[in-house]
């Protein structure tokens, strides 16, 4: 089965990142595609390029990149949701005379069109919400 | 084609959250998707005539709602129980709004493909 993904909060905010994460290696493990990641909300922070937490920590946007890498998995972050949070493609940033690079690598900021392209070729759409 | 229910279950200003699902809501509109929406817990609050969320810098929410009818989102639901919990009757509503029973939603929900929820 053909799945796409939302996640809804930022990594210190709430577990849906780590409930999303934890499906997502699931359904894979069981045979299942996972076409998309979309993150929106607060969770377009799962896509912050400057988080060094502690190396004992969780790594979470190195996390992503290598579920992503190996499986193939799109990592969509909602360009309008990344902006108002301040999180800047190098794209856009140059836009605004900024220098900011703030996505970490493996990701890639689109448009809502891309969510809902994602659920009408999905056989099942699932929201992690926030808390 | 796949027939979506986007669940409005925030209050209107508590968060950027009502916004951002407009927003959902006008995309699935702009992709000619059939959307229902439903109003629920202190969701029921996001249709209430008399707010004036300008005035402390928000934009109104509401007003969108109200705009809604133009891009066919129409087919509008509110979960009696929660209107009832939150003191409301469907007369202080800006728009027209089908009551259901909490006991139905079940059914109801399963009349969906996909559903946008919290």
């Amino acid at each position: 089965m053909k799945f796409a993904i939302q996640v809804n909060s930022s990594p210190y905010a709430g577990s849906a990142g780590d409930i999303a994460y934890q499906f997502v290696v699931a359904a894979l493990s069981s045979g299942h595609r996972v076409v998309q990641i979309f993150f929106y909300f607060d969770a377009v922070y799962q896509a912050l390029a400057a988080q060094t937490p502690p190396d004992d920590e969780l790594q979470y946007t190195r996390r992503w990149r290598e579920l992503a890498q190996q499986n193939n998995i799109d990592l969509v972050i909602c360009i309008s949701a990344a902006q108002r949070r301040g999180l800047l493609s190098s794209e856009e940033a140059a836009r605004q005379n900024r220098t900011d690079q703030d996505l970490a690598t493996g990701f890639r900021i689109s448009g809502l069109g891309q969510l809902v392209e994602a659920t009408i070729s999905a056989d099942r759409f699932i929201v992690f919400p926030s808390t | 084609m796949k027939k979506y229910l986007v669940i409005m279950h925030c209050s209107p200003h508590g968060s950027i959250h009502v916004q951002e699902q407009l927003d959902v809501i006008l995309t699935l509109a702009a992709f000619d998707r059939p959307v229902s929406l439903l109003f629920l817990d202190a969701g029921v609050f996001q249709l209430l005539r008399g707010q004036s969320a300008e005035k402390y810098g928000y934009k109104q929410t509401v007003a969108v709602f109200d705009a809604l009818a133009l891009y066919d989102v129409d087919d509008l639901w509110i979960e009696t129980e929660s209107l009832r919990e939150k003191g409301l009757v469907i007369d202080q509503l800006t728009l027209p709004v089908k009551p259901i029973a909490r006991s139905g939603l079940h059914d109801f929900m399963s009349g969906f493909d996909v559903i946008f929820g919290s």
